[in-house]
């Protein structure tokens, strides 16, 4: 790209990494405008948040701030939907709708 | 081993079986979800353009109450955010992003399309917004000043778009055929010469 | 006091992210920065409570307008770039 796009002085810290808008490390990427189908896993994410919604158990708001409490490597290296899953499982174990205990047993049944 | 860094596919599992275990989703209803989002397609934001296009009555409650005149047509609204509309004119292109995330007219839509969520076109729509358009090839004529809308809150916004030259006497379908996600986003100007994209999903 | 359309307002230069966890839809590029009110959209409940499961009081929300070219140093006069912000984070300019 031929344009220059300097860092400015607001996106330094304190900014949170999700605060995106603007920010120069990203100016510079093309945008892939190819449609791309969700997977299986990506529609079972979406579709367990919008019951969880339904039901009261998580809001949309609690969604967001889960997400942008992963650290920010984590953040870019997993995928838009693995990010909303451990947000979903961070959030429910922070209520207490599921124990650590409960989800290590289960990610360890076969 | 933090428990939230586990393989992403055994979480899934994992979570997916405890909530069936207390009874709070199952198996059954996730799959039931999945297919009703399913049935969310730009095709439905379409048919408001369209029919905004020719009925002025309905054009003037699709810029006053995007939720209402979505429900006009029979599109389910209830307990989701508030539709927000914003018109194109000769002068004025309007261009929608969620710098902070990915928030997005999923009801009249579906789910968002893959660019719309990357850092790429998060970064750059508030501060690059003609040199993204550029992307999908679109530039503005002269003279028209571009609004770049970042939905931050509560609401989520669709472009209403300039109806096409060439089109009068249009059915509703034929025009609604004509609109594209892209439209309804910003990224692109609906032609009838425009080149189809591939399928919405 | 509802803000009306037309006021002018800054957004406040306040950095919560320097003071815990916290969960802020201003986005950091309109910090400090002065835009116009062009509409009030209605109250809801205040997203940085509600992320935490805190009880959320309702709060106004506005549609502000900022000029796109002031905020960046550069971009084609007339671009404006429309953000929805909760009063709280907006001061009326005399």
């Amino acid at each position: 790209m031929s344009q220059e796009f300097p860092p400015t002085p607001k996106e330094a810290t304190p900014r949170a990494m999700h605060d995106m808008g603007g920010v120069s490390k990203f100016m510079c990427l093309k945008v892939d405008t190819e449609p791309h189908a969700l997977s299986e896993f990506d529609k079972q994410v979406d579709a367990i948040r919008q019951i969880l919604g339904d039901r009261a158990l998580m809001s949309t708001d609690e969604l967001r701030r889960g997400i942008e409490a992963i650290p920010e490597a984590d953040y870019h290296r997993l995928s838009y939907y693995q990010r909303w899953l451990r947000s979903i499982a961070a959030t429910l174990l922070g209520k207490g709708v599921l124990t650590e205990a409960e989800l290590r047993a289960a990610l360890e049944a076969p | 081993m933090n428990l939230l860094e586990a393989d992403s596919d055994r979480l899934l599992a994992a979570v997916r079986a405890l909530l069936a275990a207390k009874g709070i989703m199952d198996a059954g209803e996730i799959a039931a979800r999945v297919r009703a989002t399913d049935e969310a397609t730009p095709a439905q934001g379409a048919r408001m353009v369209a029919k905004a296009w020719t009925d002025q009555a309905f054009c003037r409650l699709m810029l006053a109450d995007g939720t209402r005149a979505a429900e006009a047509l029979g599109i389910p609204m209830r307990g989701l955010p508030p539709l927000g509309v914003l018109a194109n004119t000769p002068d004025l292109h309007h261009l929608v992003v969620c710098t902070l995330c990915s928030c997005y007219p999923r009801a009249v839509l579906g789910y968002p399309p893959f660019w719309y969520k990357s850092a790429a076109y998060r970064a750059r729509a508030v501060r690059d917004p003609r040199g993204l358009l550029a992307e999908w090839g679109t530039v503005l004529p002269s003279g028209v000043t571009l609004t770049v809308v970042d939905s931050t809150a509560e609401y989520r916004w669709m472009v209403l778009p300039l109806r096409p030259a060439g089109t009068e006497g249009w059915s509703e379908p034929r025009l609604a055929a004509l609109v594209r996600e892209g439209d309804m986003i910003g990224v692109t100007i609906p032609a009838i010469s425009a080149t189809r994209s591939g399928p919405a999903c | 006091m509802r803000l009306a359309s037309g006021t002018v307002v800054r957004v406040r230069d306040d950095w919560p992210e320097t003071r815990g966890p916290c969960h802020i839809r201003t986005p950091h590029y309109l910090r400090g920065e002065s835009g116009s009110v062009l509409r009030h959209l209605g109250d809801f409940p205040n997203p940085e409570e509600a992320a935490f499961a805190r009880p959320a009081p309702l709060c106004p929300l506005y549609h502000v307008r900022f000029d796109q070219p002031a905020l960046w140093g550069e971009g084609a006069p007339g671009d404006a770039v429309v953000v929805e912000l909760f009063g709280h984070w907006l001061e009326a300019t005399p």
